[in-house]
């Protein structure tokens, strides 16, 4: 069914990524294509693998962005995957009920049983977040890794998304968006966390946190800014020795 | 966009046939026509041989083809299953419409109703295609009001000069069919031009600032893709058309597709039957071809949202 829940649940589980800290190292991405090229949606085909047109399906890319104000440019990496939207516009064009958004935790997902392969629901997503597999003929996307969130086999720690797992410096933060006491929520707070594209009306969970305000002067530390002479170090006996004797 | 020819022709094939089914309902409900049996045979048979082609062109771009017939489920949401359901509704209502013109020879009474119903059908259907691209919120060049309407002219227009066309064929030249034809394809070019204008004069309201959020930053530029090599994103999406070439293809839909016909269709209201009837011919010809250059610029100039993660500064 490609209606959207009439009665979506209050869980809205999402992630929340962090611009000021990502270093843009795609581990993310990578780790993402070795766990779900095995999981809900494998396999994530590539063509012409090896050669020089390699071509694939991922479900995480990284961007790099560069903006310039006054004090010069500035560097941010960009991560980019399905932000599970509570007004998905991807799941309600498709025709065969393959999109659906799940009313208990609003992870928005394919069946690829009944997709057809139309690409519709490529076109009706401004992020770029669908991925249409050639070799399969359907379309692909994030699944808010729904095979390890769930997972009992795992480690409770590991029940996060490939990506979160993995990033090295904690710029990806899992959790539910819908609970504004929730860690993520909080986090979102804080830091002024926000939607891509508020004008097309999404209403994207995943957020991002901006990058923190450049550091245009030095911060204290309390240590002196400039070399001072020494007194001399008197519990250095040789030092105090030649001290002495250079003094005379 | 990425012009699929597979989704141009379906487009332009389908809104002629169901612009003649159409027209064969008017015909039949003002008496413009006799329920000549071997031209409504022709005139049948050429609309929904159209329809079917286009319909079946369509099914070619999918992934699985053989799963087509899920399309009709989503009615309740999707504009592209409502197309599909529209479409096959209109196959029984034409052919029930047919069988009276064709078999019976009659067009009035209860089969009046079927005209009408055949009418109603065919225009939905054209309209939940137009639909499937002006909802698109993540596309400004298809998501504003004159894509309906032009959508519907050009099926009607292309439908009016195909009648038109077959009339003279078959001898039963009509001068309202003529004049229906001229005033199609005048509502057709005035629409298409008032489209073009639309686009060249209007912005999307999103950049790559608010793809980005980082606006408050600074003017954002692409520094690095995410990839070495090119996407299904970048080729389904990012296809780019230079605006000379643009231009170009524009001024050869308006003249093939508008002016020439426009030029025939209205030598063709009086003269010897030879030559009106080979004009008129013209006229579905050439409206056609130009129909075809302007879908294809119809995807073609067509800009996606996610063009903006790929350092494209529009949408």
């Amino acid at each position: 069914m490609t209606s959207l829940p009439a009665d979506p649940g209050p869980r809205k589980l999402g992630l929340v990524i962090d611009l000021d800290i990502c270093v843009g190292c795609h581990a993310c991405a990578v780790n993402c294509k070795e766990w779900n090229t095995g999981g809900h949606s494998a396999p994530l085909t590539d063509q012409d693998p090896y050669g020089a047109q390699a071509k694939g399906v991922w479900f995480n890319r990284i961007h790099a962005f560069e903006t310039e104000d006054s004090h010069g440019g500035r560097t941010v990496h960009f991560p980019k995957s399905c932000l599970h939207c509570e007004a998905p516009a991807c799941v309600e064009v498709c025709p065969t009920g393959a999109s659906y958004k799940r009313a208990e935790d609003g992870i928005v997902l394919v069946n690829a049983e009944l997709c057809i392969g139309c690409k519709l629901c490529s076109w009706a997503c401004p992020y770029g977040a669908r991925e249409y597999d050639e070799d399969d003929g359907v379309m692909k996307k994030c699944t808010l890794c729904i095979d390890r969130i769930y997972n009992e086999n795992l480690e409770e720690v590991e029940r996060v998304p490939a990506c979160v797992s993995t990033c090295p410096v904690g710029a990806r933060h899992f959790g539910d968006l819908g609970d504004p006491e929730s860690a993520v929520s909080r986090l979102v707070a804080e830091r002024g966390g926000y939607d891509l594209m508020p004008e097309l009306d999404y209403k994207p969970v995943n957020k991002y946190l901006p990058p923190r305000p450049r550091k245009t002067a030095p911060g204290s530390t309390g240590a002196s800014s400039c070399l001072q002479a020494k007194a001399p170090a008197v519990e250095n006996r040789l030092l105090a020795w030649i001290d002495r004797m250079l003094s005379t | 966009m990425h012009p699929a020819f597979s989704i141009i022709l379906f487009t332009t094939a389908s809104g002629a046939g169901y612009g003649l089914l159409v027209w064969l309902g008017v015909a039949a409900l003002v008496g413009l026509l006799p329920p000549d049996r071997w031209f409504g045979a022709a005139a049948f048979g050429a609309a929904l041989a159209l329809v079917t082609a286009g319909l079946l062109s369509s099914t070619l771009h999918l992934g699985h083809p053989e799963r087509a017939w899920r399309a009709v489920s989503q009615w309740r949401s999707s504009w592209l299953s409502r197309e599909g359901v529209a479409a096959l509704a209109t196959y029984p209502a034409a052919g029930l419409f047919a069988f009276g013109w064709v078999v019976l020879g009659v067009l009035d009474g209860a089969w009046t109703l079927l005209a009408l119903l055949s009418i109603l059908l065919s225009l939905a259907t054209i309209a939940s295609t137009a639909m499937i691209y002006r909802s698109l919120r993540t596309i400004q060049r298809w998501h504003n009001k004159w894509v309906v309407p032009v959508y519907l002219a050009l099926g009607l227009m292309t439908g009016a000069l195909l009648l038109h066309a077959l009339a003279h064929v078959f001898g039963l030249v009509h001068p309202a069919i003529g004049w229906i034809a001229v005033v199609t394809l005048i509502l057709g070019w005035t629409l298409k031009a008032q489209y073009w204008r639309f686009i060249d004069t209007s912005r999307a309201a999103s950049t790559p600032e608010s793809a980005t959020g980082l606006g408050s930053l600074g003017k954002v530029r692409l520094l690095a893709s995410p990839h070495t090599g090119e996407n299904y994103l970048m080729s389904e999406m990012g296809f780019v058309i230079a605006r000379k070439h643009a231009e170009k293809l524009r001024r050869i839909a308006t003249i093939v597709g508008f002016l020439l016909p426009l030029g025939f269709a209205l030598a063709s209201l009086t003269g010897p039957a030879w030559l009106t009837g080979t004009e008129a011919v013209l006229a579905a010809a050439t409206a056609l071809l130009g129909t075809l250059v302007e879908r294809w610029l119809f995807f073609a100039e067509a800009k996606h949202t996610v063009t903006l993660y790929y350092g494209s500064e529009l949408a």
